[in-house]
């Protein structure tokens, strides 16, 4: 395994990968050649209790959830940056403690603003 | 000839193949033990028997289930996108399960230790989202669509819960090795100092699990299954075992951040020391199994919240509390220096 392109602790992890994918493709593969395939049209339907379906499934969804992901990439990048400045605290100190304050000072502003505007609301 | 054998198997060890295949086995066969033992436990809990009738106490139930969704039909709905419909189970389990490859057992017992493995689950962990996500959408079905989204939202939202609570065992242990943080536990868990972060932590690792009393993205009485509703057979069991086998790797995650990995309790008193005779390793299934059994506690305890009620509670409360918790942390940290 040259070193240069995996570092050698990430070796057994995609190793683990293949045999993973390996297990889901022949599992299914495997299940193929046992399982019984008798399709028809009312099974195939999607399930609607019982009821004919109605128009098309995949119709507009409600905006909230579009919300709910923009601002988990937001608090996601913070907390992306809280690790590595956790795992150095020990050795910036206090000097470290007021950096992180600020930089989430600023993001509590947006935190305090999206709060108020109702964005974390769910009605 | 028994030298060969020796030889190979040290080979093995050596390059983590063993050790990955006895996590990987372990785990599948965790999945029918922790449905058996939580219709027992739930059922118990309800002054029922639970299953009785498959083996001596309904002990084998589990693999018969397993058998028979081996043997069932798979169907894929008109109008599903076939593609990613077969896709998705499998997106679902395998990050699920080489997530795993970081978690340390006991000191001689872990796939791989590299330096930054926290990030590494937690970034794994988000991508079995999109198995939840592609099943609903692929399926071309109403509750599916409905059950994946909320399924995503609520992940996504708790998922900043535990990112943010796991902070503060960090700035303790000032690394991101799962094997230095416990490491670093060897005298002190991290559960009473962080004790506000392992609340965040359990409530939050519930909600990621979609378990009770989050459970809304599979409210059988509303959404019938949830994202998985169209999946049949095998398909359907590969969500199975990535749902429980997530739970395990929540739960070990919990035991490694705060309660102390392989390392037995109270080890600032000189008398127990004698606890480090019995083996790490069952120190670390002991606490993951208490853990397991509290999914089970709580389920059986709590009735199923509103969703209104889950996002204000991610959102509002736990996100500012874990804040709250890493600003004392930090605090405290910087005092006792």
């Amino acid at each position: 395994m040259p070193e240069t392109i995996i570092p050698a602790g990430y070796f057994p992890i995609i190793l683990f990968f293949v045999i993973a994918l390996f297990f889901g493709l022949v599992t299914l593969f495997f299940g193929s050649l046992i399982r019984p395939n008798r399709p028809s049209v009312e099974k195939l339907s999607p399930y609607e209790c019982g009821n004919p379906p109605f128009m098309d499934s995949r119709s507009r969804v409600f905006i909230r959830y579009y919300l709910v992901a923009v601002l988990f990439v937001l608090f996601d990048l913070e907390a992306v940056f809280l690790y590595p400045w956790a795992v150095v605290y020990h050795k910036i100190g206090m000097y470290g403690l007021v950096e992180m304050l600020l930089f989430i000072v600023i993001l509590l502003v947006g935190y305090a603003y999206a709060w108020r505007k109702g964005a974390l609301e769910w009605d | 000839m028994t030298a060969q054998v020796l030889d190979m198997v040290k080979f093995l060890w050596a390059h983590s193949v063993l050790q990955i295949v006895i996590v990987f086995a372990c785990t599948l066969m965790m999945v029918p033990i922790l449905t058996w033992v939580e219709r027992k436990v739930i059922g118990h809990m309800q002054v029922r028997l639970g299953p009785m009738r498959v083996g001596p106490h309904g002990i084998l139930q589990g693999i018969a289930d397993g058998v028979k969704l081996l043997l069932k039909e798979n169907i894929v709905p008109s109008g599903a996108d076939k593609r990613i419909f077969v896709l998705a189970p499998i997106l679902s389990l395998v990050p699920a399960m080489i997530a795993f490859s970081v978690i340390p057992f006991d000191h001689w017992f872990y796939i791989t230790d590299i330096n930054i493995a926290v990030l590494y689950v937690l970034a794994i962990s988000s991508v079995g989202t999109y198995g939840i996500i592609l099943a609903g959408w692929s399926s071309n079905s109403k509750y599916a669509l409905l059950g994946a989204l909320r399924s995503a939202a609520q992940v996504i939202s708790y998922e900043l819960a535990i990112g943010l609570s796991l902070v503060g065992p960090l700035m303790m242990a000032g690394t991101l090795s799962m094997v230095g943080i416990t490491k670093a536990q060897a005298e002190h868990w991290f559960l009473l100092p962080q004790i506000v972060g392992f609340f965040i932590y359990f409530v939050a690792m519930l909600a990621e699990t979609n378990r009770s009393p989050f459970d809304l993205p599979e409210a059988e009485t509303e959404l019938v299954a949830g994202f998985h509703v169209e999946y049949s057979g095998m398909r359907f069991a590969f969500f199975f075992i990535a749902e429980y086998a997530n739970m395990v790797l929540v739960s070990s995650m919990a035991t490694v951040m705060f309660l102390g990995g392989w390392n037995p309790p109270f080890q600032m008193f000189e008398v127990m020391h004698v606890l480090q005779k019995v083996p790490g390793i069952f120190w670390f299934f002991g606490k993951v199994a208490f853990l397991l059994f509290c999914f089970l506690w709580v389920r059986a305890t709590f009735p199923r919240f509103r969703y209104d009620q889950l996002m204000r509670l991610g959102w509002k409360v736990l996100i500012p509390m874990a804040l709250g918790n890493i600003l004392v942390t930090g605090i405290v940290l910087a005092l006792l220096k």
